[in-house]
C-alpha cells in the first residue's frame, strides 16, 4: 500500500504543547492507518498516536508539521490532521 | 458500561488531586471515567484506603482502572485498596509508575481512544526514565 504524505504550517501560539498534542493524538488514534509525524520532510518520525512522543517534539509556533500515513484510511487521516493544525486546533476531538 | 479504562488520581493534597483531575477533564475531555482523592478528613495532607476505594468505584470501568499516585503512602495505600477490592475487580486495577500530573493526562489521552489497561499503563510509564 502506498504511503501518503502531507504537511501544514502550525501557527498555534504556544506550539505543539500539551493541549494541541492531546487533540492531535486523539484525532490520529481515530484512524486505523499508521501515522507518523515529523518536523522535517525526511523525519525523524514519531508515532502520531503516541501522546508522549508527540508532546516530546516540542514543535514551536510556525513549525511545518509533516505527516506520513499508510493504510486504508490514510488519506482521510491526513486530511483531518491537516485541517486540525490549519484550524489552529479549534475543532479537535 | 463505559468502554474506556478509568483513571484515578491519588495525591497527599486534595488541591493537587482536584487540579490534576481538572487538567484531565479540560485537556482530554469527559469520555474517560475519572476519580480522585487527596488529603485527610481534617483538611491536612494524607491519603487513605477508604477514599481510594471510593475513587476506584467512581472511575470503575469493565476495562479496568489505572491509578496515578504521588509519593510513598499514596502508592502503598493504593496497593492496599486494590487488595481489598472484590475478586472480580482486583485484577483489573493497576498503579502506574509515573509522575501524577503528566501521567494522568497521558494515561487519559490513551484511555480516550479505547486502549486496553496495559496500553494505558505503558503510555503513562513512558514518562518514567528507566
Amino acid at each position: 500500500m502506498n504511503e501518503l504524505k502531507a504537511s501544514v504550517l502550525m501557527r498555534h501560539e504556544v506550539g505543539l504543547h500539551a493541549r494541541p498534542s492531546v487533540k492531535l493524538t486523539k484525532l490520529a488514534k481515530g484512524f486505523d492507518s499508521r501515522i507518523d509525524l515529523g518536523l522535517s520532510p525526511d523525519g525523524p518520525w514519531v508515532d502520531a498516536k503516541s501522546i508522549v512522543k508527540v508532546m516530546a517534539t516540542k514543535a514551536p509556533k510556525d513549525s511545518i508539521i509533516y505527516f506520513r500515513a499508510e493504510g486504508k484510511d490514510a488519506k482521510a487521516a491526513l486530511d483531518a490532521l491537516v485541517m486540525l493544525v490549519d484550524g489552529d486546533f479549534q475543532n479537535g476531538p | 458500561m463505559n468502554e474506556n479504562v478509568g483513571i484515578v488520581i491519588v495525591s497527599h493534597s486534595a488541591d493537587v488531586a482536584r487540579g490534576t483531575a481538572m487538567m484531565v477533564e479540560q485537556m482530554v475531555g469527559h469520555e474517560v471515567p475519572l476519580g480522585w482523592c487527596g488529603g485527610d478528613p481534617d483538611g491536612g495532607l494524607g491519603t487513605n484506603v477508604e477514599a481510594i476505594m471510593a475513587a476506584i468505584d467512581k472511575a470503575w470501568s469493565e476495562k479496568g482502572v489505572a491509578i496515578l499516585v504521588d509519593l510513598g503512602g499514596a502508592e502503598t495505600n493504593s496497593e492496599m485498596a486494590i487488595e481489598m477490592l472484590p475478586d472480580a475487580r482486583r485484577g483489573r486495577v493497576v498503579v502506574c509508575n509515573a509522575p501524577v500530573v503528566e501521567g494522568a493526562v497521558m494515561a487519559a489521552t490513551e484511555a480516550a481512544s479505547g486502549a486496553t489497561l496495559e496500553a494505558v499503563r505503558r503510555t503513562a510509564e513512558e514518562l518514567t526514565p528507566v
